[in-house]
């Protein structure tokens, strides 16, 4: 940078001091970066951990000198047998060789490299040689993995429970939004606060009250104690919802009043069109809401595996694998992939959605 | 006119009625229920009907008293609670810093990967920390020994270190509270800083005389969110600690406590006072919070 900056002092005044500001905002964009990209390989390290473990046996773990991505131990062909590839140190450097017949002091050795040379003899212990790796995935833990957890029935009950307790929440939040927006009734402000305050309600405060009431029912060991509440609105959804349709002008309901439209016709006609970016963002936040849901189907489903949610059936094996880093990886990466999938497809309505919730307080 | 108001009354009320109902059946009134339950011996086991529940007074009040759990719970509460919050408010600031850093090459990019975490399933999450901090052949260990550190913390292993690597988990998940600060970072007036500098301050002065005031409101919102998560926190003890809060109860929060009683050894009544205790405590720091926190907390446009 020194040379640089002498380099460009040769020139006229003028130009030097723009170029000398070029050189700054380039030394700054560049120290910037690294600084973000060193923060990235940190924060996501564990993901990196979850891939590379997920895609490698088990073996490879504790084996010495094995690298930490998926590998395999490399191999040679020789006259129709393959035989281990290690990085052997001679005299004229480190050599890699095929371990033809190991014994303990010395092995017979072939050197792909030199064919001519046939197989011939080192000294020196095998057993210190490092082995050569090459790059190989497995999806022996998906597949174990997959079996072993039950992934088909898990994924299938989240599914429905997601879609049906989404829909439920959209209907009652954007009617409920809606109310808020627009419509003048007495003590409506007392109402929105109270609304707001339940944000702050923890889930245990009401719990076991809900739970004797859904036992009496007869609904515990089912899935209404999850669905049925959505059906009657929450407070995050409603805040959200209730801020965009505020930001919607009200000359267009107005006009569709005026051509005499009830206010259901003027929400499903006017405001609904005009608020999906937040519904969009709602619809994603339940829907991730319930993938990851694990106190209330816990305690409401009462052990019945069947009806497990992707959640509560993969929280169970967190401590069953701890002896099969792999197959815990594996089980991580199937429970997370469609969120992420979700998240990646629909960032910029999610994060939208998360600013109106907490700027606009 | 007044039929015109009323008819608008109306509707208001037919569309807010979900909303009402389900405070009412799904909030209000269990709330109620169970500050009632407290006073009961109610076990979880007996089918709920007038003869099986008993008024014992304050009783279940006096055991909270005498739990030897109490103090030990609530201190792994707090512990996490105290260290979590101060990282909450940090952690996603400095990402958000970043990230509006016109030096940042592919910010958007960056803002992508650090939010990444936060739609990770809590126990996806879970299992990958159980992972990557395994004492032996996880990579933080892997890292720290080859950073030359010979003897690193063991992690979910080590009473001393469960607790902090709960709070590593969380602070993995924070990525609302950056795009929250990211927002109000961008919508801070660049004219606010031309004049500073035109003043003579620098980075430093800057940043605390505009950039913190400005972004007080939401550093507000992300502290009384943090504060009435903290205090709810459980899930992922119940799942590495498997309901006794291992190792040797350094995972035992309040909640998973909680959910013990009321739960695994079906104690409703008592249950129902820790429940309580859960209920006041957040209520008192969240209400403490808005009466201290709402006077450091500055509103560029006067009333909020």
């Amino acid at each position: 940078m020194a040379t640089l900056t002498r380099l460009v002092s040769a020139q006229t005044a003028a130009a030097a001091f723009v170029s000398r500001r070029a050189v700054r905002t380039f030394a700054s964009t560049l120290i910037v970066t690294v600084i973000g990209l060193g923060v990235m390989i940190v924060f996501l390290t564990p993901i990196g951990y979850m891939l590379a473990t997920a895609f490698k046996p088990d073996s490879q773990l504790t084996a010495q000198n094995a690298p930490l991505w998926p590998a395999k131990a490399a191999t040679y062909n020789y006259q129709g047998k393959d035989y281990p590839l290690y990085d052997v140190p001679t005299s004229t450097g480190i050599k890699r060789l095929a371990l033809i017949r190991p014994f303990r002091e010395d092995s017979d050795v072939f050197d792909p490299a030199h064919p001519e040379q046939g197989v011939f003899n080192v000294k020196g212990r095998w057993r210190t040689w490092s082995p050569v790796y090459e790059f190989s995935l497995t999806l022996e833990n998906f597949v174990t993995a997959w079996d072993q957890v039950n992934f088909t029935l898990l994924f299938r009950n989240s599914l429905i429970l997601a879609i049906i307790s989404t829909a439920g929440t959209l209907f009652s939040c954007i009617l409920v939004a809606y109310s808020f927006a627009r419509f003048r009734i007495p003590g409506k402000n007392l109402l929105f606060i109270i609304l707001i305050s339940t944000i702050v309600l923890p889930p245990q405060a009401t719990i076991i009250p809900l739970y004797i009431l859904f036992t009496k029912l007869g609904w515990t060991g089912t899935w209404l104690p999850l669905l049925v509440p959505a059906f009657f609105a929450n407070a995050y959804d409603v805040f959200l919802l209730r801020q965009y349709i505020m930001g919607i002008p009200r000359e267009l309901d107005e006009a569709a009043m005026l051509d005499g439209a009830n206010p259901l016709r003027t929400l499903v006609s006017v405001i609904i069109p005009q608020a999906i970016p937040a519904i969009t963002a709602v619809t994603l936040f339940h829907f991730f809401f319930v993938w990851n849901q694990y106190f209330e189907p816990l305690v409401y489903l009462l052990g019945k595996e069947e009806l497990y949610p992707i959640s509560v059936g993969v929280g169970a094996f967190v401590t069953t694998f701890n002896n099969y880093p792999g197959r815990s990886a594996a089980t991580a990466a199937v429970a997370l992939l469609l969120p992420a999938v979700m998240f990646f497809l629909a960032q910029r309505q999610f994060m939208q959605g998360v600013v109106i919730t907490g700027v606009d307080k | 006119m007044s039929g015109r108001a009323s008819r608008e009354r109306n509707w208001g009320l037919l569309m807010l009625s979900p909303w009402l109902v389900g405070f009412f059946a799904f909030q209000l009134l269990p709330i109620v229920f169970t500050v009632l339950l407290s006073f009961t011996d109610y076990h979880g086991t007996s089918e709920f009907k007038l003869g099986n529940f008993n008024f014992v007074g304050f009783e279940n009040y006096l055991r909270l008293v005498t739990d030897p759990l109490i103090l030990p719970t609530m201190g792994v509460t707090l512990k996490f609670a105290l260290i979590g919050i101060p990282l909450g408010l940090v952690i996603p600031l400095l990402f958000a810093l970043l990230v509006n850093s016109k030096h940042l090459i592919a910010s958007s990019a960056f803002r992508t990967f650090f939010f990444l975490p936060t739609v990770i399933p809590i126990v996806a999450g879970t299992i990958i920390f159980n992972g990557v901090l395994n004492a032996q052949s996880g990579w933080i260990n892997l890292s720290l020994k080859a950073l030359g550190i010979s003897d690193p913390p063991r992690w979910f292993s080590d009473p001393l270190w469960a607790g902090f690597a709960l709070n590593l988990l969380a602070v993995w998940g924070l990525g609302n509270a950056m795009i929250i600060l990211l927002a109000g970072l961008q919508g801070i007036p660049t004219e606010l800083y031309e004049a500073a500098t035109i003043d003579g301050a620098n980075g430093v002065q800057r940043f605390f005389s505009i950039t913190i005031p400005m972004l007080s409101p939401v550093i507000f919102y992300n502290v009384t969110i943090g504060v009435i998560v903290a205090f709810q926190y459980f899930v992922p003890a119940l799942l590495i600690g498997q309901r006794n809060g291992d190792p040797q109860g350094s995972l035992l929060f309040f909640p998973l406590h909680f959910y013990r009683q009321a739960f695994v050894f079906s104690e409703m009544g008592y249950a129902s006072v820790l429940a309580l205790v859960i209920f006041v405590v957040t209520m008192i720091s969240t209400g403490l919070l808005f009466f201290f926190g709402q006077r450091l907390v500055y509103y560029a446009g006067g009333e909020s």
